[in-house]
């Protein structure tokens, strides 16, 4: 590892402009992706410019009218430890639990694992189906996009230099929604794949269903959905959802997994994902 | 039969303990001396090339490097063979897998290592050097290596084959073969005979502690060595040679040990530190990464196995044949040999044939683990085993216990078993309650495997002196991995008659102990445990010349049972006449020095049941037994975690772990994270049956229990994986995919 700059800003302006004035240097949440990346030799930045002490990045705030704004740098213990936040969207306080074990969790944040642009992400593919936008700030102002449009290879995501992530707003919801991953392993794992859906229903008919899909796709990515709206709550319903994720996943063969595996596993994974959150969505009622 | 015994069999406190749990321990990293320097190693990015070219001057011009080490600096191998234990090598094998010279052989290989005044320069220093590389192909499996025209890694490796050198030159070190009986005569006798072919993948012992070394060469000539090491006396043997020196002139200080299991055994870092330390007149530390583990220790070897089984309609097994071919790396030394004489150990065949090949190929180097050798053929020979019970519709218990080797029985190399405890493992998997249970609920099987440990003797000392409040120091030269320092404590305690806690143990450099073999084999509790009997039985001899004295009769009249000393109804406890040796005639010390024969081979069993995800191929481990038979168990409870710990790696094995390889012989999983280890959430807890049948060559009957019970897990899994989910896996590791590519297949 290389010798490297550490700097504290206490407001957005001062992180902005020392991401503008050093072109190398990263933000670090957590740490918990960036610090193992830079012992790997794998990132090399001169300057860290923690962001953990800056208050929009640490706020975690519910109101059921308007959603939830979860500040970048909130570690995922304060999500899972918050009743409101863990009765309005469970879903998100499961992901928040499944990141890394206590430890981990106690360092690590959403906004972190968004940034990061891993394919194998945890909490993107939910995020996209609980139809996420992220705030970010940079040297020319203010803008707001679509978390499905936030990573754009692995590792790489839209922020343009001097560019930081501020928060992720999740908007009210009115279904379910669950996210599932396969490992090999119980915890301490990289997902083979993953599934992140919502649903809402209507007359005991799926009314809308969002499904994401992380490690299959250089990019956590989006399956087109649409056709199941209007669909029963049946067997085959699930099964159809399941197919829609297979034909979506670009998945490649590696270490963790053979491209016909995964493939398979985003039907399995897409299926009980969407029963269970249509299970969650009639609780909900 | 139970002998009765005071300290034997309880569950005292380790004495280690304190240190351990408090983190004041000391281990590999934690030493610092003045005007350290740390090291860092260059290494392959190529697992096979022709090194045209070293240039340092950029890593040595770098500011806060002090030395630059290559295999240059070492002085020539020439053709000189050396036994450091493990039989004969070539020097030039050994030094080359220290520094690389003219080729490297496999990815994370060592070229040079560099010396700085921290690790951060080292590292950089390393990145500096440059090396030109004749890039070749590789190799990587043993059936890929054989083949004809499959890229050569040692030019001068001549196949010796049945003892005799041949003038083939095929990356095959040795081709060998056991036979008794006559396995062709054998076949024709069976009614039912089952051949499979078997693969299992390179694994790691996966020890905590990384690597490490820090090397002083002082002024006068002596080098002294800080290491974690399963052996020092190893270490220093090895870096003598390596170095030239002669073996006395290296000290070795053991430090505590996080984890080993025949990993910790080789000699990676101590030569280079020296070098460095030699050059730059300062002491060196190097420590490696955790993919310096993976990458360039020693894992334990991947094999193809053919194993093939006949037997009578009733069960009786006829004939067995294996063919093994295991990969040794990228030097010679597959612990093919082991593998072979335990792949029908557990079984009473007269007509056994077994070919063993041991095949260089670009990985590294391999190196034991917990029973090397015999959990590659137990997973092959006891899947084919299950199948004939399952085909000829007999118990899997049943089947074993009526061909389980016993007093007498001959194995496949020539030796004969004295009393062994095979039937009474399979015994106890018959009685337990496991066993019995049910399965409870859908797509959950049971399976259950054994397998074979010989254990080995090997040299090791020991000497106890007493002390005037009663207590006595033992000092020992067996580095302590699995609380052997109180297992050893309590058989001297046990002579003595006095509690565990009266005696100190102390594990000691090579200079303050007399000469020990490696901690390994399961030999510690059997070997230097006997050492501190000898010891302590001289210290007895010792103080009855004492109370002799005192009492006014001859050493022979006096009494010694239960720790107290008595001559006509007179009576001293130990602790009362230690008091008195200073005015007896001054300190008493005890030797013992031993080289034992009457090693005790043990057998282990392991119950597992698991629930296969029938849609993604996942194996959960539902409940797990080990059984083991341990001759006596001296400290159960150490006993137990030693036979949970080996159950776990043996899942870990069977499951999930693998040397993750692409086609350019890179490691793609080498961290922690991608290799896959079980974590405590992936297991049930280990039960354990712990069997006891007394070794009778031991003065207590121990036998060793560190290794046996590494050996049926993956079998077991397999047999259980065939049950829950309908397919029978012989590719290790069984991981989800490969599960699901079979249901699939089917
Ligand atoms: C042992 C272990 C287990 C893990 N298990 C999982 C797991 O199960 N699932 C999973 O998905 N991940 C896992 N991870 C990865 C990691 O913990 C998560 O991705 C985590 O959410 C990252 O959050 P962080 O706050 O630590 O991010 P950091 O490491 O601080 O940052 C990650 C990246 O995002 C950038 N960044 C951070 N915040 C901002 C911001 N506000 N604006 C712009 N850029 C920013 C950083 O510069 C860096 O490049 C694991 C990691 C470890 C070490």
């Amino acid at each position: 590892m290389k010798w490297f700059d550490y700097q504290a800003p206490r407001n957005i302006g001062e992180a902005v402009e020392a991401m503008t004035l050093h072109p190398t240097a990263r933000p670090l949440a957590g740490g918990t992706d960036l610090l193992v990346q830079m012992r790997a030799g794998r990132r090399t930045p001169d300057l860290i410019v923690d962001i953990k002490k800056i208050p929009e990045l640490n706020q975690l705030h519910f109101e059921p009218g308007l959603g939830l704004t979860l500040g970048a740098a909130v570690p995922c213990y304060r999500i899972y430890n918050d009743s409101a936040v863990s009765r309005a969207y469970p879903s998100l306080a499961e992901v928040a639990n499944i990141i890394g074990g206590t430890q981990i969790q106690g360092r690590a944040s959403i906004g972190g694992n968004l940034c990061n642009a891993a394919p194998s992400a945890d909490s993107i593919p939910l995020l996209i189906a609980l139809g996420a936008t992220a705030r970010i700030t940079g040297p020319s102002g203010e803008r707001t996009i679509d978390v499905a449009a936030f990573c754009t290879a692995p590792g790489v995501n839209v922020l343009q230099p001097g560019e930081i992530l501020v928060s992720i707003q999740i908007p009210p919801t009115a279904g379910g929604a669950r996210y599932l991953r396969f490992i090999p392993r119980n915890e301490m794992d990289i997902a083979v794949a993953g599934a992140g859906v919502s649903v809402t229903l209507s007359n005991g008919n799926i009314q809308s269903a969002k499904i994401a899909l992380a490690s299959v796709a250089p990019t956590p990515i989006t399956v087109d959905a649409s056709s199941l709206s209007g669909a029963p709550v049946n067997d085959d319903t699930l099964k159809k959802a399941g197919e829609l994720a297979a034909a979506a996943a670009k998945p490649i063969t590696d270490m963790r997994g053979t491209a016909d595996y995964r493939r398979h596993l985003c039907a399995v994974l897409t299926r009980r994902a969407l029963a269970s959150a249509i299970a969650a969505a009639k609780e909900s009622k | 039969m139970s002998t009765q015994y005071n300290v034997i069999g309880t569950r005292p406190i380790r004495h280690d303990g304190a240190d351990k749990v408090t983190g004041r321990a000391l281990y590999g990293a934690d030493i610092q001396l003045n005007g350290l320097l740390h090291g860092a190693i260059l290494r392959s990015p190529h697992a096979h090339a022709r090194i045209k070219r070293i240039d340092t001057s950029k890593a040595e011009a770098l500011p806060g490097v002090k030395a630059v080490a290559t295999a240059a600096d070492f002085p020539a191998a020439g053709d000189k063979i050396v036994d450091l234990g493990e039989g004969a090598t070539p020097l030039s094998y050994i030094r080359g897998n220290v520094l690389a010279q003219g080729k490297v052989l496999y990815r994370g290989h060592a070229i040079a290592g560099v010396a700085a005044t921290s690790a951060h320069i080292a590292e950089e220093a390393a990145s500096l050097i440059e090396v030109e590389y004749e890039v070749l192909p590789c190799t990587l499996t043993a059936p890929d290596a054989m083949k004809d025209g499959a890229p050569i890694l040692h030019e001068d490796l001549h196949m010796q084959e049945f003892g005799k050198k041949t003038d083939k030159v095929n990356n095959v070190a040795d081709h060998f073969r056991f036979s008794i009986g006559d396995a062709e005569k054998g076949f024709e006798e069976a009614d039912l005979i089952i051949e499979r072919e078997f693969h299992t993948s390179t694994v790691h012992q996966g020890y905590i502690e990384p690597h490490n070394a820090t090397v002083l060469w002082n002024n006068d000539g002596r080098v002294q060595v800080w290491t974690s090491t399963q052996g020092s006396f190893v270490v220093r043997d090895t870096t003598a040679c390596i170095l030239d020196l002669p073996v006395a002139q290296v000290k070795v200080t053991p430090m505590e040990i996080g984890g080993g299991f025949g990993g910790k055994i080789p000699v990676y870092l101590e030569p280079v530190a020296a070098v460095l330390s030699k050059k730059s007149g300062r002491p060196v530390k190097i420590v490696m990464t955790r993919k310096d583990v993976f990458e360039a220790s020693g894992p334990t070897p991947g094999s193809y196995i053919r194993a093939k089984i006949g037997a009578k309609r009733d069960g009786t097994f006829t004939a067995a044949q294996a063919y093994l071919a295991y990969e040794a790396g990228a030097y010679p030394g597959a612990m093919v040999g082991p593998g072979a004489m335990c792949i029908f150990a557990a079984y009473d065949i007269k007509n056994v044939t077994v070919d063993g090949y041991d095949v260089v190929v670009n990985k590294p180097s391999t190196a034991a683990y917990r029973a090397p050798g015999a959990t590659n053929a137990a997973f092959a020979a006891e899947s084919v085993v299950d199948e004939i019970a399952e085909k000829l519709g007999i118990d899997p218990v049943d089947i074993r216990l009526k061909n389980a080797a016993k007093e007498g029985t001959q194995r496949v190399d020539g030796p004969k078993y004295r009393r062994v405890g095979c039937v009474e493992v399979l015994q106890a998997i018959k009685a337990s309650e496991h066993y019995n249970a049910p399965l409870g609920g859908p797509n959950r099987g049971r399976g259950i495997g054994i397998g074979f440990w010989f254990n080995v003797g090997l040299p090791s000392s020991c000497t106890i002196s007493v002390n005037a409040d009663g207590s006595v120091n033992l000092v020992e030269g067996s580095t302590d991995i699995g609380g052997t320092r109180t297992s050893i404590a309590m058989q001297a305690a046990e002579v003595l008659g006095i509690p565990a806690e009266q005696v100190h143990p102390s594990v000691v450099d090579t200079d303050s102990i007399g000469f020990t073999a490696v901690t390994g084999g399961s030999r510690t509790t059997f070997a230097t445990g006997w050492a501190a009997i000898e010891a302590a039985r001289d210290i007895v001899r010792q103080m009855k010349e004492r109370a002799a004295k005192l009492w006014e009769t001859e050493p022979a009249e006096v009494n010694f049972e239960n720790g107290v000393f008595s001559k006509n109804g007179k009576s001293m406890p130990f602790a009362e006449l230690a008091s008195k040796i200073g005015e007896t005639g001054g300190p008493i010390v005890g030797r013992g020095a031993v080289n034992p024969r009457g090693v005790g081979g043990s057998f282990a069993g392991a119950i597992a049941d698991v629930e296969v995800d029938p849609e993604t191929g996942k194996t959960q481990v539902v409940r797990f037994t080990s059984i083991q038979d341990v001759g006596k168990a001296i400290h159960p409870a150490y006993v137990e975690g030693q036979m949970q710990g080996g159950s776990v790696q043996g899942i870990g094995w069977g499951l999930n772990e693998e040397y993750y390889m692409d086609t350019t012989g890179t490691m793609r999983n080498s961290s922690l994270l991608d290799y896959r280890m079980p974590t405590a959430l992936d297991l049930p807890m280990i039960e354990t049956i712990i069997v006891e049948v007394p070794n009778p060559g031991h003065p207590f009957g121990v036998r060793g229990v560190g290794e046996a019970n590494i050996v049926p897990p993956p079998a077991a899994l397999a047999n259980a994986i065939h049950q829950a989910a309908g397919v029978r896996l012989r590719t290790l590791p069984m991981k989800p995919s490969t599960i699901m590519e079979a249901v699939w297949a089917k």
